[in-house]
């Protein structure tokens, strides 16, 4: 038999279980993702994308399983700044006194010295970050008073900025202008092609075939895994939504 | 006689300094209020006004307690407000009652404890001045622990300050770019209990939460930057100390009473006119309609 060289895997979760006081929210979910490789994340409201995307942060402790990163534990990918989280629109106070600039050099705070002083380096890390996501305009604007795609656009930067191998997005799509869509699927491109690997809970299914290689239905576990083009099909939908057909979830053409 | 001196606003300033008890009062209120204000600005960010609340009352016990064994104040207050938040956490997460009511029966829990305990304990502990602050009575050892505790304050504040913000606004990106969440989180509580024990002298037990969430939500109507929030916070409640004990002191009224009034007043005025956020909007007024 042989052997697995785990180092070829940039998430590689086995088997892991998260329960909060008892209640279990995700058991015996597995994933391996290679570099490169974006996954799309898929299932109903509390069938555990959020409890997955916790585990791999180490946000929340796995009860059961293994998570490894680049080969390493979670706690030391932390250290490395391995893993840049996206959050969803509603997981942040808009209303925080905080501008663009300040929340892209959070993506920079693990890596500085316990004062968080800015180095040039990071400067330069935020500067190109706020430019790749288009808005340099913004610099100083409150987060605030930005749109939902603008805002959605400084987090992205904020990951960019913390230079990331990983990054991990919270529907990405969700409330966001055209625009910013495009924006987004640009960088998903580039990103690929930089070796980056991309999670990404959604639940639009045109966006899964558009950028997805693979995708990962859950439901408290795993119901399917795979090449997109072979696991994403209506009745894996339709078990992963508690039967209901997808033509009613997303209308005939889906 | 008295109102003739009132009459100049330079005699209305400078006739309380001639007392000692003043000057010392007028100091020590000051920097109460500056290390107040300062978590001040991360309690109303984070949402914990009412944790506030129960860890400023919780600590009732502990200064009793600390006081009957003649330990230092802050010791035992520090062990109950912590205590208090632990015991909040598990009841919590042990029990299907919600926990706005958690925090209510276990801050009251505290608080009735430390009633009781004052009144068993025969000591010199004056109830009246735990419950409303004597800031003119301040003995001269309990003038040093202040200042310790609240350099103590300042400076943990000023070291994490911006991981505490981080903490306050995204406790995930923190704990995925390998920021120590816990500690930020003991951090955020330990200055809270520590800044309830030098509150507690200025405006008392009761009140000093006041002290711990009116100047952040001031200071949170007349900004969007973090920075700026928490020099406005520190400003508006050295300012409201200031103006509360001058006023006490001229009209005769409770002191710790007459600070949190102070800062009501400066609240009030931000809610009606602060630029942006208030409700007449004082810059249309200055700028004219466009």
């Amino acid at each position: 038999m042989e052997s697995i060289n785990y180092q070829n895997f940039r998430i590689d979760a086995e088997n892991i279980c998260v329960d909060y006081n008892g209640k279990v929210a995700l058991y015996d979910a597995n994933l391996r993702l290679k570099p490169g490789q974006i996954c799309g994340l898929v299932g109903m409201n509390g069938a555990g994308k959020t409890t997955f995307f916790n585990a791999l942060t180490g946000f929340v402790n796995i009860s059961k399983g293994k998570i490894r990163i680049n080969g390493e534990c979670v706690r030391s990918a932390q250290k490395d700044q391995t893993i840049a989280y996206v959050p969803q629109s509603e997981g942040i106070d808009s209303q925080f006194p905080i501008n663009v600039w300040d929340v892209v050099m959070m993506g920079r705070y693990g890596s500085m010295n316990i004062f968080r002083c800015p180095r040039e380096s990071d400067v330069q890390a935020v500067k190109d970050a706020i430019e790749r996501v288009d808005l340099t305009d913004h610099l100083s604007t409150p987060i605030g008073n930005l749109s939902g795609g603008q805002r959605k656009r400084t987090f992205l930067a904020r990951a960019i900025a913390q230079r990331a191998s990983i990054l991990l997005l919270d529907e990405p799509f969700s409330g966001v202008d055209i625009r910013t869509e495009k924006l987004i699927s640009e960088l998903f491109i580039q990103f690929k092609n930089e070796g980056k690997t991309i999670l990404l809970s959604t639940h639009d299914m045109i966006h899964v075939r558009e950028f997805c290689d693979l995708v990962l239905l859950i439901n408290k576990t795993v119901v399917a895994y795979g090449e997109t083009s072979e696991v994403f099909t209506p009745e894996n939908i339709t078990t992963t939504f508690g039967g209901i057909s997808p033509d009613f979830l997303f209308g005939p053409e889906s | 006689m008295e109102l003739c001196s009132f009459l100049t606003l330079n005699s209305f300033i400078t006739d309380p300094l001639t007392h000692d008890f003043m000057r010392k009062a007028l100091l020590m209120s000051s920097l109460v209020a500056a290390v107040c204000g300062f978590l001040s600005s991360y309690l109303t960010l984070k949402g914990w006004a009412l944790m506030g609340d129960a860890v400023s009352h919780s600590v009732m016990p502990g200064v009793v307690v600390a006081y009957a064994l003649g330990l230092p104040f802050s010791l035992g207050a520090f062990i109950f407000g912590v205590g208090s938040v632990a015991l909040i956490g598990f009841i919590k997460q042990k029990s299907r009652v919600k926990e706005d009511t958690v925090i209510g029966l276990v801050f009251t829990g505290f608080f009735a404890l430390g009633i009781v305990l004052v009144s068993k304990i025969k000591s010199n502990i004056d109830l009246h001045s735990i419950l409303f602050g004597s800031p003119l009575g301040i003995s001269l050892s309990d003038v040093k622990q202040t200042i310790f505790i609240s350099l103590l304050v300042v400076i943990l504040l000023s070291i994490f300050r911006k991981d505490l913000m981080l903490y306050c606004f995204d406790p995930r990106h923190a704990k995925t770019v390998g920021i120590n969440v816990l500690f930020l989180h003991y951090l955020l509580l330990t200055c809270l209990s520590l800044a309830a024990v030098v509150g507690l002298q200025s405006v008392g037990i009761i009140l000093v939460v006041a002290m711990l969430i009116t100047p952040g939500a001031t200071a949170y109507l007349l900004t969007d930057k973090f920075d700026n929030m928490t020099i406005i916070s520190v400003l508006s409640a050295i300012i409201s100390s200031l103006i509360g004990i001058y006023i006490s002191f001229w009209f005769d009224l409770e002191t710790g009473g007459s600070i949190v009034l102070a800062q009501t007043f400066i609240f009030l005025f931000a809610f009606l006119f602060a630029p942006r956020y208030g409700i007449f909007k004082l810059k249309k007024f200055f700028v004219g309609y466009k």
